[in-house]
């Protein structure tokens, strides 16, 4: 039952998507929307994924404790806080992949479109297969570039003579085309870092998924690569929804729309847990942030 | 050198693709071919047997599937298991494997016979194809099967699609030493399949392979510089070779097909 509605849901999801692009038009440009002028209001209103009262455990530790936190849909969303907060654990509970850790356990409900994906007929393939992830390291597989895009759809049983598409679009849309359209049969780890992690994107946007996971997608990169990668967020956000961990204070001033603060506590037993301390839109969480939040931005900017 | 001697008294045509084997009679004849044969036959067995189940099996098993805790009370049987003497797996071949197993299902099989020298030996490869294999595997970075995870495939998916490529070389490397260790090994042969050269692919037969034939030979009292003697090198040398290329072979191929991940 829960696996059906999940796939209707789905179905829903990819029609707005399409009508998506012809409401919001080309719309607002990437330094307007940051500056405030944007559609995000306050409340998050229809939540795309809704976390409610999650704690994540690694074994008996509580790593993350009780966060409640709404993502909206069709922005990008930036988890700040300092290290060892749980801003990852966070973000691998989005997509399940918190399963492949023994010992690691989610409590509470991580809602997608409404359904728990943690739920007892949900399964974390389906899950993966709407919310996908870019992590730290570019990890392209040591295959062709042309392979690399073309894993996902194959998994999901694409047909032969759709791939040469998926692959020109994905690395398109992934601003990659130009600079790879004739070396595809290249191996995918011949490339610099910061193409092979637009190439990791690319890889992620081949399969359609909803929402794009980051987990400090620029954080082995030059500024010049980084600045492309968030160049291409912003475009992506205009179709995907976006979750970011960063550690850069004005990139996430720069591109996130709404931003959480993280921080981490320590408790009576002088265990540290990790809590969501604010949440806001980003430029009130910049201008006029709580008091630990403020330290945290300013200690960052000095 | 006796190799290079016996080839100044035998042919090397003669030798290399003559059907008789019976050297040490008063009217000898030195084709190797049965000799080959039969070591062909007992190890393609044995790969039969060890890489499905040393490899896709165990090895996939243990690296992708096996919890940590399992993993670490496997692995180390496994390598004891690496360590039993072979006249042991010998004579498990013909008193069990075809005394109580073959016959039965077989009764034409002889009491020497390549199959069940064949099987035994592939069970006494697994372990070496397992473990080296597994290593591997496990070698593939975390970061890998990660993303592969993250698109939504499942575990079979992500062994099959992205471990096994990118363990490839490793993994030859695993399936050649246990092939290499199969060709070279002598005991379970000499006990199990006989020591009758027969140019045959009849498996239920006994065969005679060339180390066995070495062996053999080479505890009869065979005096210095007799043709006899030199046969054992002749064959040792050819021995040699066929390892050698198989390994010259196994690396064109991991060249050609490896995924390099660093
Ligand atoms: N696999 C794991 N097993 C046990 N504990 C873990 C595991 N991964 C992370 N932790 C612990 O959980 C807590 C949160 O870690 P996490 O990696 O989520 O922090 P983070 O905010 O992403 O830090 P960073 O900014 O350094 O990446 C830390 O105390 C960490 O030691
Ligand atoms: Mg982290």
């Amino acid at each position: 039952m829960v696996k059906r509605e999940l796939t209707n849901q789905m179905e829903e999801v990819e029609m707005s998507v399409e009508m998506g692009d012809q409401v919001l038009g080309s719309g607002t440009t990437a330094p307007a929307r940051a500056a405030g002028v944007t559609k995000a209001s306050r409340q998050v209103s229809d939540p795309v994924m809704d976390l409610q009262k999650v704690h994540v455990f690694y074994g008996d530790y509580e790593a993350v404790r009780e966060v409640d936190l709404p993502i909206a849909s069709r922005e990008i969303t930036a988890f700040i806080g300092p290290s060892g907060c749980g801003k990852s654990t966070l973000l691998r509970s989005f997509n399940r992949m918190n399963d492949l850790i023994p010992g690691a356990r989610v409590e509470g409900k991580v809602l997608y479109h409404g359904v728990d994906i943690y739920g007892p007929d949900v399964d974390a393939i389906e899950v993966r297969r709407r919310v996908g992830m870019v992590f730290q390291k570019p990890n392209p597989f040591p295959k062709s570039i042309f392979d690399n895009i073309a894993y996902g759809p194959r998994v999901l049983g694409r047909s032969k003579k759709d791939m040469d598409g998926i692959v020109e679009q994905s690395l398109t849309r992934a601003a990659l085309w130009d600079e790879v359209k004739d070396k595809l049969d290249e191996s995918g780890m011949a490339l610099s870092g910061g193409q092979q992690q637009r190439l990791c994107i690319a890889r992620c946007i081949a399969v359609n998924p909803d929402i794009i996971l980051m987990d400090e997608p620029c954080a082995s990169l030059d500024p010049i690569a980084t600045a492309k990668i968030e160049d291409l967020m912003r475009e992506l956000a205009e179709d995907y929804t976006i979750v970011i961990v960063t550690h850069n204070m004005q990139q996430a001033a720069r591109v996130a729309d709404r931003t959480a603060f993280f921080t981490a506590e320590v408790d009576g037993q002088n265990v540290r847990h990790g809590r969501l301390v604010e949440f806001d839109l980003t430029e009130d969480i910049f201008l006029n942030p709580r008091r630990s939040t403020e330290d945290y931005i300013s200690g960052r900017f000095g | 050198m006796p190799a290079f001697e016996f080839f100044q008294t035998v042919p090397i045509t003669d030798f290399l693709f003559g059907t008789e084997w019976a050297p040490l009679f008063a009217d000898p004849e030195f084709g190797v071919l049965p000799l080959v044969s039969g070591t062909l036959v007992i190890t393609g067995i044995a790969c039969l047997v060890a890489l499905p189940i040393g490899l896709l099996l165990t090895a996939m098993y243990l690296s992708e599937y096996a919890a940590d805790k399992t993993r670490r009370t496997l692995k180390p049987i496994l390598e004891i298991l690496a360590g039993i003497p072979t006249v042991i797996f010998g004579f498990f071949a013909l008193e069990f494997v075809t005394a109580v197993l073959l016959k039965n299902i077989w009764p034409q099989t002889e009491v020497f016979n390549a199959l069940s020298a064949g099987l035994v030996m592939g069970v006494m490869i697994i372990p070496t194809v397992a473990s080296l294999s597994e290593d591997a595997m496990s070698a593939v970075p975390r970061g890998l099967r990660e993303g592969a995870y993250a698109l939504g495939s499942s575990r079979r998916q992500v062994t099959l699609k992205v471990v096994v490529p990118a363990a490839l070389s490793g993994i030859v490397a695993a399936f050649v030493l246990g092939v290499s260790r199969a060709i070279g090994e002598t005991m379970i042969v000499a006990v199990a399949a006989g020591l009758q050269p027969n140019l045959s692919l009849n498996v239920f037969e006994g065969m005679q392979t060339m180390t066995s034939f070495i062996a053999a030979a080479g505890s009869g009292d065979q005096p210095t510089g007799s043709i006899g003697y030199q046969t054992i090198f002749a064959v040792g040398a050819l021995l040699f070779l066929m390892t050698l290329v198989m390994n010259l072979f196994s690396i064109r191929m991991v060249r050609k097909y490896r995924e390099v991940y660093e």
